[in-house]
């Protein structure tokens, strides 16, 4: 515009020797963006007045310490590739160049990077990773897997040298040393320590060798435990078709690992005591499952005799002689039909009886006899048919129909 | 069933929990449930014999000569 010379010169004075506010504005800018050290700065300090200005995508924020504050902006294209998201209060260090909006004659700070301070970075990373996975649900305790109550083959993700391990085998063996243990070995700090924990979930997911997963370390410091926060981890471990508990650090010590997992254990020897029973025990509650079916099965046999019972009280065993009540009638009756035909036929017998003995009687000798005839029979009882058959002075006896006469041939 | 093979300790503590449901439920008769009790007082013995002589075994994945990650037995950790 040729309003500054090469040098950063003085502006133009007007007739009445004043400067316009543009021309005024735009001098700083320039003496400001001149300066070496303005160009390229890193300031600390904490966010106040944050503005996410979502149609254009820009951060517009104040950065204050106890003693000033500066104004603040971050284009889309710097905001978009930090990885959290800021917030009033959250303490920050940013870097960038010092310039001046002259619309506005405002001096602010142009950030292209910017990074959580320190512990607080840490901690309000968690707080927001906290935040975003328990909006989704990851946290909720019904989508949590109950731990299996016998588990025969426990998977442990952990470094193969720490306490942690030998606190689990150790606790393992005493209490349930049935249970096979497989080790993943796994870096459990550092930058590969989060990849390296999820190849652990995901190998034990694929091959499905074990029933309960153990995923841990031993205390540290919230640096050293940080894999442990990481989201994608925290993802796997959500997603595990097995069941996973989470042990890391001490009591104190919460990590988004231990939110995620279907359980959480303070340290790693309780994850161990979580995740198997006492031999002892066991045994016991196995030696009762006798006492659990003697009583079914007595419980069987007292139904099936209540029914039994129940039987006995019904129709022919309780009145048997039901059975034989209708064949009596039956018999009765039989019995009184063959009486009652029994003394037709002998009437009808007896009638023809008599009518037999009229006629039988009207042909007999003594019939002929009632009507005045006689029978003249020898000394010898045989007939006398002929005169031939008696001599004079034989005795014969004449039969009439009322008795017999002797008599004498003369 | 031909069951010449012994049951693993998973397999008789589920044949265990099938065989009290089976009284649970009461629908078996009462031969059968007198079976099914003689033969879960011989699978809690076969369990309990089980734990009883139980030895730890620790195994480490460890990559083999294929590049798969192969058991290994732990040494080292347990005290």
């Amino acid at each position: 515009m040729g309003v500054f010379d090469e040098n950063f010169g003085t502006p133009e004075k007007q007739g009445d020797g004043a400067i316009t506010v543009t021309q005024l504005n735009e001098y700083i800018k320039s003496k400001i963006d001149g300066d070496a050290f303005l160009s390229r700065v890193t300031v600390k300090g904490e966010i106040s007045n944050f503005t996410n200005h979502y149609k254009t995508g820009h951060f517009y924020f104040t950065i204050k310490d106890e003693g000033s504050l500066i104004k603040a902006v971050m284009f889309r294209s710097a905001a978009s590739k930090i990885n959290f998201v800021p917030e009033n209060g959250m303490k920050i260090v940013a870097r960038g160049r010092v310039s001046a909006f002259v619309r506005d004659g405002q001096y602010q700070l142009y950030c292209d990077a910017m990074e959580p301070d320190g512990i607080g970075a840490l901690y309000f990373a968690f707080e927001q990773l906290k935040k975003k996975l328990s909006a989704e649900g990851l946290f909720d305790e019904a989508r949590k897997k109950p731990l299996p109550k016998i588990p025969t083959r426990i998977g442990v993700i952990t470094s193969p040298t720490g306490a942690a391990i030998r606190d689990i085998i150790n606790i393992l063996g005493r209490r349930f040393p049935y249970a096979k243990v497989i080790l993943y070995p796994a870096l459990v700090q550092g930058a590969e320590a989060a990849p390296s924990l999820i190849a652990g979930m995901n190998y034990f997911n694929e091959q499905r060798n074990v029933d309960v997963i153990i995923i841990g370390r031993g205390g540290g410091s919230i640096e050293d435990l940080w894999a442990f926060n990481d989201e994608t981890l925290a993802r796997t471990v959500a997603a595990s078709a097995i069941p996973t508990i989470s042990a890391v650090g001490h009591e104190t010590d919460f990590t988004i690992c231990d939110f995620v997992a279907d359980r959480r254990a303070p340290t790693p020897s309780a994850a161990a005591e979580l995740a198997v029973p006492e031999t002892h025990e066991l045994m016991h509650k196995i030696d009762n499952i006798i006492g659990r079916m003697s009583l079914l099965l007595s419980r069987r046999i007292e139904s099936g005799r209540q029914i039994l019972d129940f039987y006995k009280t019904q129709g022919i065993f309780a009145y048997p002689e039901r059975m034989f009540e209708d064949r009596k009638m039956q018999l009765l009756m039989l019995g009184q039909r063959l009486e009652t035909s029994m003394n037709t036929k002998l009437t009808a017998d007896r009638a023809l009886l008599a009518q037999r003995t009229a006629k039988l009687e009207a042909l007999s000798p003594l019939g002929i006899l009632s009507r005045g005839y006689s029978v003249a029979a020898g000394a010898d009882g045989k007939v006398i048919s002929s005169v031939n058959d008696v001599s004079k002075g034989d005795t014969f006896t004449l039969r009439l129909s009322d008795g017999t006469l002797d008599a004498t041939v003369n | 069933m031909a069951e010449n093979k012994e049951k693993t300790f998973e397999e008789a503590m589920a044949r265990l929990e099938e065989i009290v449901r089976a009284l649970d439920g009461g629908t078996a008769g009462l031969d059968d449930s007198l079976g099914l009790f003689e033969e879960g007082i011989t699978l809690v013995k076969l369990c309990n014999a089980k734990l009883e002589g139980a030895e730890q075994k620790v195994k480490l994945l460890a990559k083999g000569d294929d590049g798969n990650l192969q058991e290994t037995d732990f040494v080292g950790g347990a005290k």
